[in-house]
C-alpha cells in the first residue's frame, strides 16, 4: 500500500468481545488526524454474544461506499485464526493478512456439530496470501496483561499502512492518555511487541 | 450520569449515522425524545439522553414512544422518535390517524430497517408507510446526510403540519463518517390550542380532514421537485442513469462514477419531473433502492421506463460487488469475473448466550423437559432455539409467545393432547406486548405455563433498562414494576405465581414440572439480573479436575461458552452400548461462577478455581 490519493481499504475480524471495533475505531482517528475522509462500517449482529465480527474501514481523499467488496481489501487484520480464513477472500489477490493465530472454538465445535479448521494459517497460505501470523495474547501474555492483545495487534499493522507508524502509536497512547493513563507505558511496549513480531515473522517467512 | 458538553459547533466529528441524528435533534431544538430499543436504532436515543436542555425516555414501546411524541408536538414542542423497522408495525395504529390531523411542533419518526437482517426477524421496507400514511419520507445515504436530514425533517415537519419519517438502514445507523455540526437553536413551544375538530378524530371530525391529507401531499410533491435534498450528481456517461436513495447512493457512485445519478432524499411523494428529465436523457434508466421495487413501480405507473427488481436482488444489500455484474448484463456485456480467492468454508459462529446467562438455567431445564411445546419470543432467550438446547419452538413477534400459546392450548387435537404448553418471554418484552397476552390467558382460563425471565433489563439490545429494572434512561432511580403482583392483578391466581432462581436446577425443574401439571394458568417468574448491567455479581471462578471428569458431557449441555471440550472418545459400556465421550475444560477467566455447570456434574469433577475460596456457589444475597 502506497498511493494515498487512492482509498485505503482495511478489514478487521475477530468474533464479539475481541476488541475488533474499538481497534479499528483507533485506525480510524489516525487517519483522521492526517485529514482523510474516512468511512467505517461494521456488520455485527449481536455482537456482544460472541458471534462474527467485522469492520470495515476506507480511508482516501473522498469515501463513498462504505463497504470493502471482495478482492478490495488491502490488509486484513485477524484478531482470530479461524475469522482471518472466513474473510481471505476480501483481499486483494496477493495482499496481505496479519493474523493472530490464537482460536477462540464456539460452541458448535465444542458440541461436535462443526470442525475447526486444522491449520488456518496454512490454508491462507495456500490461496497465495501474504500471511504474518503470531500469537497476539502470547505477547500480551508476556507484558503481564492478556487485555494488551489488541494493542499488539494495532502494532501489528503499523507498518503496513500509507502513513508512518508513529501516527497510529499515537492515536493509541492518545486515547489511553485520556482514559487510563496508567497503562500508556505498557500500550507503547505492545504496539512494539506487535509491530517487531510481524517483522521478524516476515524476517522467517 | 455526568454528561459531557456537546462538542461546540464547526466541529468535524467522527459520528455514526446514529450519533449524527442524536446531534442534530438536539441542534434543532427538540424538546422530547421517546424510543423502544431495537438494532440498529438504539444508540439515537442512548446519545439523546446525553444531551442537555432536552427529555428523553425509554418508553415501554414503540406505540407509546411515537404517542409521548405526538403529545409534545400537540403542545408545539419538536418532538422525535426512534424505532427499528418492525417497531413501526408496533406504531401503526398511531400513525394511521395522526396523519389525519397533522401535527404542531415538528415530528420526526427515525425508522431504522435491518437492511441485510443482522438482527432482526424480517426485512421489510418501512418506506411503505410513507405511501400507507400520506407522509413524507426522508432518507439519507450517509452520517453527514443523516444528521443534514434530521433537521431538514423538522422543518419540513413545520412547514406541512405532519409527521416526517427518517428513514435509516442498519448501513447509515452503523457507518462511521466525518460529520460537520452546528449549533443549538432552542425553540418555546407555542402551547396547546384546543380544537376539538382538529385533534378528536371521530368521524365528523376526520371526514373533513382527509381532503386536507391529500392537498398536503400534493404540495409535498410540489416542493420534492425543487427540493435540495434531491440532487443530481451528473456524469458523461449517459448509456446509464441511475435513480438511488438511501445508502444505495453510495454504492451507485462507487461502481458507477461517470453515469449520472438523480439521488432521492426526499423519496415520498417522488419528483417526477425531475426523473422524466433524466429518463429522456439517458439510455437505460436504472432504479437502485433497498430493498421493495417501490420507486420503481411508482415511476412505471407514470409511464417511465426503467430497469430495477428485474436486474437487482429484492433482498439485501445493493453494494457495488452486486451492482456490477447486474448492470453489466444489463449492457451485454460480460460480468466482471472476481480475481480473488474462493470463499473459504468455516464453520458458523452464531451469537451464543453470555457466560453465566441466567437463561442458560431456564434452558437446561427446558431441554430436560418430554412432551412440551415451548412457544417462544423475542429476546436473549430466544437463543434457546439452538444448540445446545432445541429447547424455543417459535418465535414471531414481541409478546406473540402468550397468545400463541392459547392458541395452541385451545386449538390442539388427538396429535397434542398429552402435551404442555409453555410460553417464554423476557422481562422487557412482557412489558412491551406480552402483558395483554397473559391477560387473555388468564382471563379465558388458558392451560399455559408461562416463563417470565426478568433478568432487570434489555439484554438482547446490550442491557438497556426498562419498568421492571427500577431505573429510567439515566440510570437515576425509577418505580420498579412488581411481577408478581402484576401477573396476579391480570387474573393468574397468587398460589400459581412463583418467583425462583434460575441458578438452582432443581428447584426449577420441580417449578416448572408442578405448574405445567396442574391445567391452569401459572407463571414462573426468573429473577437473576443479566451478566451486562451492575446488579449481577461474579462469584469466584470454577475448574475442572481432569482425573476426575468422566466424559459424561452433562455439563456442555448446559451451553455455557466458558465450558470447552478438550477431547472426544467412544467408550464400549459393559451392556456392549457406544458411547461418546466428551472431556472438558473451564476456561477459568471467563467463567464467573453461577455454579450451573456443577450441578449435574455426578462425579464432582467442577472445583473451585481458587481452592481457599468456599466450595459451594454463592447464593442470592
Ligand atoms: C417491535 C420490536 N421492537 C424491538 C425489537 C428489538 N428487540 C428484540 S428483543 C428485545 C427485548 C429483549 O429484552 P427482554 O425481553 O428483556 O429479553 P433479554 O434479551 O433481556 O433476554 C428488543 C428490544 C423487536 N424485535 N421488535
Ligand atoms: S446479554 Fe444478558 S440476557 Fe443476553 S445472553 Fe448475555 S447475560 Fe443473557
Ligand atoms: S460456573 Fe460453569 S456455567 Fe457458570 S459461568 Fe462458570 S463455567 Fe459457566
Amino acid at each position: 500500500m502506497t498511493a494515498s490519493s487512492k482509498t485505503t481499504n482495511i478489514l478487521v475480524c475477530g468474533t464479539g468481545g475481541q476488541g475488533v471495533m474499538t481497534a479499528t475505531e483507533i485506525l480510524a482517528e489516525a487517519a483522521l488526524s492526517l485529514g482523510f475522509d474516512a468511512k467505517k462500517t461494521e456488520v455485527a449482529g449481536m455482537s456482544q454474544r460472541g458471534g462474527v465480527v467485522t469492520s470495515h474501514l476506507r480511508f482516501g481523499e473522498r469515501v463513498l461506499s462504505p463497504q470493502i467488496v471482495p478482492g478490495e481489501a488491502d490488509l486484513l487484520v485477524g484478531f482470530e485464526a479461524a475469522e482471518a480464513l472466513r474473510w481471505a477472500h476480501m483481499l486483494r489477490p496477493g495482499a496481505a493478512a496479519l493474523m493472530n493465530v490464537g482460536r477462540i472454538v464456539p460452541p458448535v465445535v465444542n458440541l461436535g456439530l462443526f470442525d475447526y479448521p486444522d491449520d488456518p494459517v496454512a490454508q491462507m497460505r495456500a490461496l497465495g496470501l501474504e500471511v504474518h501470523a503470531f500469537d497476539a495474547s502470547a505477547l500480551a501474555a508476556e507484558l503481564g496483561n492478556i487485555r494488551l492483545g489488541n494493542t499488539v495487534m494495532l502494532g501489528a499493522m503499523a507498518d503496513r499502512l500509507p502513513f508512518p507508524a508513529e501516527v497510529l502509536r499515537d492515536a493509541v497512547l492518545a486515547r489511553f492518555a485520556s482514559r487510563k493513563p496508567e497503562l500508556v507505558e505498557m500500550n507503547r511496549q505492545a504496539f512494539e511487541l506487535g509491530r517487531r513480531a510481524v517483522a521478524a515473522e516476515a524476517l522467517a517467512a | 450520569m455526568g454528561a459531557p458538553l456537546p462538542a461546540p459547533a464547526a466541529s468535524r466529528l467522527f459520528l455514526s449515522g446514529n450519533e449524527a441524528v442524536a446531534r442534530a435533534v438536539w441542534e434543532a431544538g427538540c424538546k422530547v425524545a421517546a424510543a423502544y430499543p431495537g438494532t440498529p436504532s438504539t444508540e439515537i436515543l442512548e446519545e439523546l439522553a446525553r444531551y442537555p436542555d432536552l427529555y428523553a425516555e425509554w418508553s415501554v414501546n414503540e406505540k407509546v414512544a411515537l404517542e409521548v411524541a405526538l403529545g409534545a408536538s400537540m403542545v408545539g414542542a419538536r418532538a422525535f422518535c426512534a424505532m427499528k423497522h418492525v417497531g413501526l408495525n408496533v406504531a401503526a395504529d398511531a400513525l394511521m390517524t395522526l396523519t389525519v390531523t397533522g401535527t404542531e411542533g415538528g415530528l420526526v419518526i427515525a425508522v431504522a430497517d435491518d437492511v441485510g437482517m443482522s438482527s432482526s426477524q424480517n426485512e421489510q421496507d418501512s418506506r411503505f408507510w410513507g405511501r400507507f400514511a400520506h407522509l413524507p419520507v426522508l432518507e439519507p445515504a450517509d452520517a453527514q446526510e443523516a444528521y443534514g436530514m434530521t433537521k431538514a425533517a423538522f422543518e419540513l415537519s413545520e412547514r406541512h403540519h405532519c409527521a416526517v419519517i427518517l428513514r435509516l438502514t442498519t448501513r447509515i445507523c452503523h457507518v462511521k463518517g466525518r460529520v460537520e455540526v452546528g449549533e443549538r437553536v432552542a425553540a418555546e413551544p407555542a402551547g396547546f390550542v384546543k380544537d376539538a375538530r382538529r385533534w378528536v378524530m371521530v368521524p365528523g371530525n376526520a371526514k373533513p380532514r382527509l381532503p386536507l391529507m391529500f392537498e398536503r401531499e400534493a404540495a409535498l410533491a410540489a416542493e420534492a421537485e425543487t427540493s435540495p435534498l434531491n440532487v443530481l450528481s451528473d456524469g458523461p456517461d449517459t448509456a446509464l442513469g441511475f435513480i438511488a436513495s438511501g445508502p444505495a447512493f453510495m454504492h451507485v457512485r462507487e461502481a458507477f462514477p461517470d453515469a449520472p445519478v438523480l439521488k432521492l432524499g426526499l423519496s415520498c411523494p417522488l419528483p417526477l419531473q425531475q426523473i422524466r428529465a433524466l429518463a429522456d436523457r439517458v439510455r437505460h434508466l436504472v432504479v437502485v433502492e433497498e430493498t421493495e421495487p417501490l420507486l420503481e413501480t411508482e415511476l412505471k405507473a407514470a409511464g417511465i421506463a426503467c430497469h430495477g427488481k428485474d436486474i437487482l436482488p429484492r433482498i439485501g444489500e445493493l453494494a457495488p460487488d452486486v451492482l456490477r455484474p447486474a448492470v453489466a448484463r444489463l449492457l451485454g456485456n460480460a460480468p466482471p469475473v472476481p480475481a480473488h480467492a474462493p470463499e473459504q468454508p468455516v464453520f458458523p459462529r452464531p451469537p451464543t448466550m453470555c457466560v453465566a446467562c441466567p437463561h442458560l438455567g431456564v434452558y437446561y431445564t427446558l431441554s430436560q423437559m418430554r412432551n412440551v411445546i415451548i412457544s417462544g419470543d423475542i429476546g436473549c432467550y430466544t437463543l434457546g432455539a439452538g444448540h445446545p438446547w432445541n429447547a424455543l419452538d417459535t418465535c414471531i413477534s414481541m409478546g406473540a409467545s402468550m397468545g400463541m400459546a392459547l392458541g395452541m392450548d385451545k386449538g390442539r387435537g388427538e396429535a397434542d393432547a398429552g402435551k404442555k404448553v409453555v410460553a417464554v418471554i423476557g422481562d422487557s418484552t412482557f412489558l412491551h406486548m406480552g402483558m395483554q397476552g397473559l391477560l387473555d390467558i388468564a382471563w379465558n382460563r388458558g392451560n399455559v405455563t408461562v416463563l417470565l425471565l426478568d433478568n432487570r433489563a434489555v439484554g438482547m439490545t446490550g442491557g438497556q433498562d426498562n419498568p421492571g429494572s427500577g431505573r429510567d434512561i439515566h440510570g437515576e432511580e425509577a418505580p420498579r414494576v412488581d411481577f408478581a403482583r402484576l401477573c396476579e392483578a391480570l387474573g393468574v391466581k397468587k398460589e400459581r405465581i412463583r418467583v425462583v432462581d434460575p441458578y438452582q436446577l432443581p428447584v426449577l425443574f420441580k417449578a416448572l414440572r408442578e405448574e405445567t401439571k396442574i391445567e391452569e394458568p401459572s407463571v414462573i417468574i426468573t429473577d437473576r439480573p443479566c451478566v451486562l448491567i451492575d446488579h449481577y455479581q461474579p462469584a469466584p471462578s470454577y475448574r475442572v479436575e481432569e482425573e476426575r471428569c468422566t466424559g459424561c458431557g452433562n455439563c456442555v449441555e448446559v451451553g455455557c461458552p466458558a465450558i470447552h471440550v478438550t477431547r472426544r472418545e467412544t467408550a464400549v459400556k459393559p451392556s456392549g452400548k457406544e458411547v461418546e465421550l466428551a472431556f472438558v475444560r473451564i476456561e477459568t477467566t471467563a467463567c464467573t461462577g453461577c455454579g450451573l455447570c456443577l450441578q449435574p456434574c455426578a462425579p464432582e469433577a467442577i472445583v473451585h478455581a481458587a481452592p481457599e475460596a468456599p466450595l459451594q456457589f454463592q447464593r442470592k444475597q
